[in-house]
């Protein structure tokens, strides 16, 4: 198959990420208009000249982002709806890359947000997908935590990883955690607290899972060019990739879609997994950021926990993971939660990252993974992201 | 002399003693507790109106509320689904003949200090039989417990599958109305039926069959123990409440000296 | 292994019966078809006509061929568990009230993964059997249970609340008159109901099942007549705290149609009977029956209606009577509708002609009462909508359920006159 265009020429900028919130009595409205109204700010771009826009989120009923250009005033002639949860930040920046490329926007705005009200997470569980409503709710209304409790007993027998495996993950994501001022968990983590805490759905316990919040992140996709002509600090684009509904024909996810395209992923940023600075993988539980590392190229299939036993995965360590804290240790803010890793990665790769720094981070790898559709998610992504312009 | 006159004569010097059966009317007395889902007995209450003082500068008196089945009670036929059609069944209209009369006392205290949940069985009614002779017709028919010496917590003897208490049996209640038709039935306990009443068939069997004939119950009485088995008169008038299914009152005995 | 189910304490009067709570209801169109084949106690799944290939979740469209003629079918109900969890939290109240929750995912011998209940008598990773059961919902959900059967298997909380098993409860038959009422009310004691109460009408006259019933022990006569509001309403005010299942087995029927008759009096008993005792005794026990469906082992379950196969189509020799059975019957279908929020169940047990007195001048197959006892006991164990009793009710279910009209068109033949 021939290998597709790359994204060359094209910059990412302006990451913004407005501090998330257990609960808000505000609307997932409010929550992106002040993430689009942050990277506007930081980059100097006006409302008006956003000709692009792009929109990630699980609480706008009934709104989507047809509804938001007139709640917010904007007229793009580039309008994207993403819903695709952790998956999302990849697929938006995909796509905006290619509609700079052919000239269809100037400047795309991508955003991701969410509201967390008392009930809104009990609520979006039960609309979120018909094949859940129909044959996933019923069965004990365990939401994900149940979905992915049944992944990583598969992925506990099959490959041998035992819960202090997950557990070393977890810890260094708090770590990092730690020098995050946005973080929602602000204690230290030890593998005591992480073994001993409340079981949820065996064996995923209170540590294996995120804390749903409030907030929302923003970056701006632009040509090179715009950017330079702002002197705004960027990131370029090595490669991107999206996959829906790969593998269907395994009985249970023990892999994702990223092994479809991982090869060409590395092929098109002309690096390999030992080129990678930091690694951004999506971790509503730990056993998913497992199969990424494996997916992506880290290890073997099955080698994970190998991996993290012999692997330092905080910031200052031999192999950087998820930097701010990731969603298990900074919150998961829906669709945000798939914004996350992208905007850290943009910090990172242009020297902006503050107290989070990876030294002379120059290649970042952000991976996605979303949709629990049914008995696993159906949507994976990743990007390459490398310096553009630093701060 | 009249009888009337030689019962006054009596009363005056004391051949004829007068037996208060009453507990009396205080708010901390127990009454029965039903399921929370089902609407509640309730207790007794007296708020002062005046005493002597700018309400009331030469008169002191009380405003007081309480269920019809509150303290020492009357229950008429009315007070039951199966004596709901009853003739003559809310205290209003019962004839006045009914509340004097005859009154047998049937001593299950034994039984009750040795057993919460002791049953007065047609068996234990024919051994009293045996030895005070058949209850005549037309006769209140008095439990004794001696259930009205507690107070407090063991009263109402809760426990968590409800309260533990003398009464009859289905059968036992059946014999009194059927084989004897007694005009009412009275017990120590708070209500003619025992504690754990609500799990006989049918559940409630005092209750269901006394009304169900249009017989009358008491409940919270005190004294039994200075009645005799037999020969005493009672005298038990509830209030004249219009439609009324019970009511509080005063229970006296007339007992020969 | 499930420990045996002991006999649950008498109720603490001081504590309050617990609000019904109820897992999901709300379900795609096609996935009905799953609580459609979970009501008779069938496990079916989706087959495309196309390619064959079995689906789960249900869908409109097959993952295979994008087909669009999927049909549901019976299929092996055989596979082996995937991955199992216990839910220890859970947002949904119903779950949250019941948790620890054993769930997985088990790959069918027929092809698809489903997520499912599992049994907690069910080892990791081995052959397991499923069932289709209705929830308290009344959507057809999926149990894994051992291939090997435990011993008390049914005892399990998962599978007994798929289920209005007789089991420690106190069950209200209606009718002691009706021959079948001995037999039932035995049936049900032996599979384990705690007391049976039968309600007898005109108790002032001799009737052949008295001596059978007074032999019965926990079995409870107490009065009732079906045709009395009055008589249902002092009935339900004693015993509707304690009915857990209801028989309706109250019955009058005379043969004939319409022109044999030549006034409506005995249609007049049919009605009263038949279709306005149900509407009384719904409108008595019911509430209290709603009240009580999660109140602990014995909770108030289900509903049974005994009803004739002719609810579905009218046989004109007993015309009627089956109209009133008609009326039963659509009543029944607003019953389930009505007790559907608390989780109350509604079975109908659909009867071809009865080996007794009014049917005697029809030729055999006639149901005896054995099979209406066996018939109600299973359809209670499994948790049954629609029982069809004896082969008569089968054969007129499939011609229905094959063409409705055909089957008007073979009952109302009008013979070889001149």
């Amino acid at each position: 198959m021939k290998q597709r265009l790359n994204y060359e020429g094209v910059a990412i900028a302006a990451p913004f990420t407005m501090p998330y919130q257990r609960y808000s009595i505000d609307t997932a409205h409010w929550w992106i208009a002040k993430a689009l109204r942050g990277s506007l700010d930081a980059a100097g771009v006006a409302p008006t000249e956003i000709d692009g826009f792009s929109v990630a989120s699980f609480t706008l009923a009934p709104d989507t982002a047809v509804g938001l250009t007139q709640h917010l005033g904007l007229c793009p002639r580039w309008l994207d709806n993403i819903p695709m949860g952790g998956a999302s930040a990849s697929v938006a920046l995909r796509r905006a890359a290619r509609a700079i490329q052919a000239g269809d926007a100037n400047i795309v705005a991508c955003v991701a947000g969410d509201t967390n009200q008392i009930d809104s997470f009990r609520n979006m569980l039960s609309s979120f997908s018909r094949f859940a409503m129909d044959a996933s709710y019923p069965y004990g209304y365990g939401g994900p935590n149940a979905n992915f409790a049944l992944l990583t007993d598969r992925y506990m027998q099959t490959y041998g990883a035992t819960r202090e495996d997950f557990g070393r993950l977890c810890v260094a994501q708090r770590d990092n955690a730690l020098r995050n001022p946005n973080a929602l968990m602000k204690k230290p983590l030890t593998l005591d607290d992480y073994i001993n805490a409340r079981p949820i759905a065996d064996p995923i316990a209170l540590f294996d899972c995120v804390m749903p919040c409030a907030g929302s992140e923003c970056f701006l996709v632009m040509s090179e060019e715009q950017a330079q002509r702002r002197n705004v600090a960027y990131a370029t684009i090595g490669s991107a990739i999206e996959r829906h509904n790969a593998h269907a024909e395994d009985d249970i996810q023990l892999r994702g879609g990223w092994t479809m395209d991982v090869d060409e992923l590395y092929a098109m940023a002309e690096c390999a997994p030992t080129d990678i600075d930091l690694l951004q993988t999506y971790d509503d539980y730990p056993v998913i950021s497992m199969m990424q590392i494996e997916d992506l190229g880290f290890c073997a299939k099955g080698e994970a926990p190998e991996f993290v036993r012999s692997h330092d995965l905080t910031i200052n360590g031999d192999f950087p993971h998820n930097t701010s804290g990731g969603q298990l240790s900074a919150g998961q803010a829906g669709a945000a939660g798939g914004f996350i890793g992208m905007v850290e990665a943009i910090r990172q790769v242009t020297g902006t990252a503050g107290a989070t720094q990876v030294k002379d981070a120059a290649t970042a790898l952000v991976s996605g993974f979303g949709m629990i559709n049914y008995d696993r998610g159906v949507c994976s992504s990743a990007s390459i992201l490398k310096t553009g312009a630093r701060a | 002399m009249n009888s009337l006159e030689s019962l006054t004569s009596d009363i005056a010097t004391g051949a004829v003693r007068i037996v208060d059966l009453t507990h009396t009317l205080d708010p901390d007395f127990p009454v029965i507790i039903l399921p929370p889902e089902f609407g509640q007995c309730a207790r007794f209450r007296m708020e002062e109106v005046s005493a002597y003082d700018h309400r009331g500068p030469a008169w002191k008196w009380h405003n007081i509320s309480m269920s019809e089945h509150t303290g020492t009670h009357f229950d008429a036929p009315s007070h039951w689904i199966s004596g709901r059609d009853v003739p003559n069944g809310s205290v209003d209209e019962i004839p006045v003949e009914a509340f004097v009369g005859a009154l047998v006392v049937i001593d299950c205290s034994a039984g009750a200090a040795a057993d919460d949940d002791y049953e007065l069985t047609p068996d234990v009614i024919r051994a009293w039989e045996a030895e005070h002779g058949k209850i005549p017709e037309d006769s209140w028919v008095l439990m004794r417990t001696d259930w009205s010496k507690r107070s407090g917590e063991p009263y109402l003897n809760m426990r968590e599958d409800g309260p533990h208490s003398p009464g009859p049996t289905p059968d036992g209640i059946r014999f009194l109305i059927d084989e004897r038709n007694i005009r009412g039935f009275g017990t120590e306990t708070v209500g003619t039926d025992a504690g754990q009443g609500a799990h006989y068939v049918p559940p409630y069997p005092a209750h269901y069959f006394l009304h169900g004939a249009g017989k009358y119950g008491l409940q919270c009485l005190a004294n039994l123990d200075q009645l005799p088995p037999t020969g005493a008169i009672l005298m038990a008038a509830p209030l004249k409440i219009k439609n009324g299914t019970g009511s509080p009152l005063r229970v006296l005995a007339m007992v020969n000296r | 292994m499930t420990d045996e189910l002991p006999l649950p304490p008498r109720k603490d009067p001081q504590k309050r019966t617990t609000s019904p709570t109820r897992p999901p209801e709300a379900r795609s169109r096609a996935s009905l078809g799953l609580s459609a084949a979970a009501a008779e106690g069938r496990f079916a799944l989706q087959v495309c006509a196309d390619c064959n290939a079995v689906q789960y979740p249900p869908r409109d469209a097959c993952s295979s061929c994008i087909g669009t003629d999927l049909l549901w079918q019976d299929i092996a109900a055989t596979g082996q568990l995937l991955a199992d969890t216990v839910i220890q939290t859970s947002t949904k109240l119903y779950f949250r009230e019941r948790a620890p929750w054993r769930m997985g995912s088990v790959k069918l011998d027929a092809g698809p993964v489903v997520l499912c209940h599992i049994h907690n008598d069910c080892e990791k990773n081995s052959a397991v059997t499923m069932l289709n059961r209705l929830d308290a919902s009344g959507q057809g959900v999926l149990l894994a249970i051992p291939t090997i059967r435990t011993t008390h298997m049914e005892d399990d909380p998962q599978l007994r609340a798929l289920s209005a098993d007789p089991r420690h409860r106190r069950i209200l038959i209606t009718d002691a008159w009706n021959p079948n009422t001995p037999t039932v009310a035995n049936a049900l004691i032996e599979a384990g109901a705690s007391t049976v109460f039968i309600g007898e009408s005109e108790s002032w006259r001799p009737h052949p099942n008295r001596d059978a019933l007074a032999a019965i022990d926990k079995v409870e006569v107490l009065p009732l007549d079906v045709t009395d509001t009055a008589s249902v309403k002092k009935l339900a005010g004693e015993i509707g705290g304690k009915t857990d299942i209801l028989i309706n087995n109250a019955r009058f029927m005379r043969p004939g149609g319409v022109l044999d008759r030549g006034d409506t009096g005995f249609a007049k008993e049919e009605m009263e009977v038949n279709y306005l005792g149900m509407m009384r005794l719904a409108q008595a026990f019911g509430p209290g029956m709603c009240a009580r469906t999660t109140d602990g082992v014995n909770s108030a379950v289900a509903w049974v209606n005994i009803l004739s196969v002719n609810a579905l189509s009218n046989t004109p020799d007993y015309g009627c009577f089956s109209a009133s059975n008609a009326a039963a019957y659509s009543l029944s279908q607003s019953l389930r509708g009505e007790f559907r929020g608390a989780g109350l169940r509604v079975m109908n047990i659909f009867v071809g002609p009865t080996d007794d007195a009014w049917y005697q001048p029809l030729p055999p197959p006639k149901v005896l009462p054995p099979a209406i006892a066996r018939s109600l006991v299973d359809g209670l164990q499994r948790g049954l909508e629609d029982v069809w009793c004896g082969d008569i009710a089968k054969d007129v279910r499939d011609r229905w359920r094959r063409d409705p009209k055909v089957l008007e068109r073979e009952m109302t033949n009008g013979g070889d006159g001149a």
